[in-house]
């Protein structure tokens, strides 16, 4: 029975790793625009972006996903569990990162903005080119931390059907009603997942810091 | 509208069992973690060792698969909890285990010139900790613990697995019978936020305060 309880709850192993790694894309692309806002001089930009972030920050994860799951709906269009697990976690992870790449801008010398101007780059070409990559690596032990909180979140979207490990856990001790042993045995997959994670982020930050350097 | 204010008594003592959760197992978390924490300190290297792993496990475990594990697992080794002491448990677990970390930093912080200066003092190891290290050690852990309080409070609409009336259930309850979610959800997130909100401003505030003193100090120092 073990091994056919190792081997359903491994089912939900690729849908983990898929809700997680979209998710984590999605906030470090849509963290960049957010970040750039929330340092904006312009407060008809910089306090709407503010406050979208502290909500999205302040209100559980579990709850958006209801909302977008249950509450929306755009004539026949429902979003489909996956869709909406990915765009609540997507959000939730832009708004983090977002905070964390604009503490990070600070921290960057003010020579580097004066050389690229002098060099004739323009706003986008500056941000892409020059401040970007020394932001990230400012910003990349927050954000390795931060993929292993949304590797254990991604579990939440189990609650509204996504076949993920979380969800095969609970179908596999429903049927085989070796509870402890389906618990035990997901618990084990995330522990293995996050150690997985962390080595992933620790080869990334040394081979960023190398081109940066 | 009139549904928001027909629910809302219902939705508010929803608040009310959400905060409760949030309160006991933070309580009963920082105890245990602030135990775990020393354990980890300890000068014996077993001690040290397994506390470390049972910290990592615990941080390693979702919330969501603690609550259920506690709740649907345990019962198959013949301990049985109702809901919400199952949810008191399993909240309390992960917030020693994070805790812990949080505390053992902030100790650990604590520079050895000041054990040295207590020592040059003439006061023993346990007032030097408890007077000394701690209240200086806990200052330092203060920020992180209040972001990691944020994630505890909202993590409690996840016993909503186990069926605990929170917040959250109670409005996922009404919507069901209602069919008007968008509306009741909205409202459950405006009660949410009316804490969350807060304890984020309270967040920001601790940490600007940090910044500006022990921690930027402490790096210099690196």
């Amino acid at each position: 029975m073990f091994a056919e309880i190792l081997i359903d709850i491994a089912r939900g192993i690729p849908t983990t790793i898929l809700v997680t790694v979209t998710a984590f894309l999605i906030g470090f692309f849509v963290g960049i625009p957010l970040a750039v806002a929330l340092r904006s001089p312009s407060a008809f930009l910089r306090l709407p972006i503010r406050g979208l972030v502290n909500i999205v920050r302040a209100v559980p994860i579990l709850m958006w996903l209801f909302l977008l799951y249950f509450g929306v709906a755009i004539g026949a269009f429902h979003f489909n569990p996956f869709s909406a697990a990915v765009i609540v976690l997507g959000i939730t992870t832009a708004s983090y990162f977002a905070e964390v790449y604009r503490t990070a801008f600070d921290s960057i010398d003010h020579g580097q903005f004066e050389a690229s101007r002098s060099l004739g780059l323009g706003r986008f070409h500056e941000l892409v080119y020059v401040t970007f990559p020394q932001v990230l690596l400012v910003a990349l032990p927050a954000m390795s931390t931060f993929s292993l909180t949304l590797l254990k979140d991604s579990s939440i979207p189990s609650i509204i059907g996504v076949l993920d490990i979380s969800h095969q856990t609970t179908a596999a001790a429903r049927s085989t009603g070796a509870s402890l042993l389906a618990y035990s045995t997901s618990a084990l997959y995330y522990l293995v997942l996050s150690v997985a994670v962390g080595f992933a982020a620790r080869a990334l930050t040394r081979s960023l810091e190398k081109k940066v350097r | 509208m009139d549904l928001w204010i027909e629910s809302l008594p219902d939705l508010f003592g929803g608040l009310i069992v959400s905060l409760q959760l949030f309160t006991v197992s933070t309580i009963v978390g920082l105890s245990v973690g602030f135990l775990l924490a020393i354990c980890a300190m300890s000068g014996s290297a077993i001690v040290r060792a397994v506390t470390l792993v049972v910290v990592e496990i615990g941080r390693g475990i979702p919330v969501l698969v603690m609550l259920q594990l506690v709740y649907f697992g345990l019962p198959s080794a013949g301990i049985r909890l109702d809901s919400m002491p199952a949810a008191w448990v399993a909240l309390a677990t992960t917030t020693a285990c994070y805790s812990s970390e949080i505390i053992r930093g902030g100790l650990e912080s604590v520079g050895s010139d000041q054990k040295e200066a207590s020592r040059a003092l003439g006061l023993g190891p346990a007032t030097t900790f408890w007077h000394i290290i701690v209240p200086q050690g806990l200052v330092v852990s203060l920020a992180p613990l209040a972001g990691f309080s944020l994630q505890m409070f909202q993590a409690t609409s996840l016993a909503f697995a186990l069926s605990v009336p929170e917040l959250l259930s109670r409005a996922y309850d009404i919507g069901s019978l209602t069919f008007r979610y968008l509306e009741i959800l909205s409202l459950a997130g405006i009660l949410y936020a009316a804490v969350g909100l807060p304890m984020l401003m309270g967040v920001s505030y601790l940490e600007k305060r940090m910044n500006g003193t022990r921690l930027s100090r402490g790096q210099n120092k690196n």
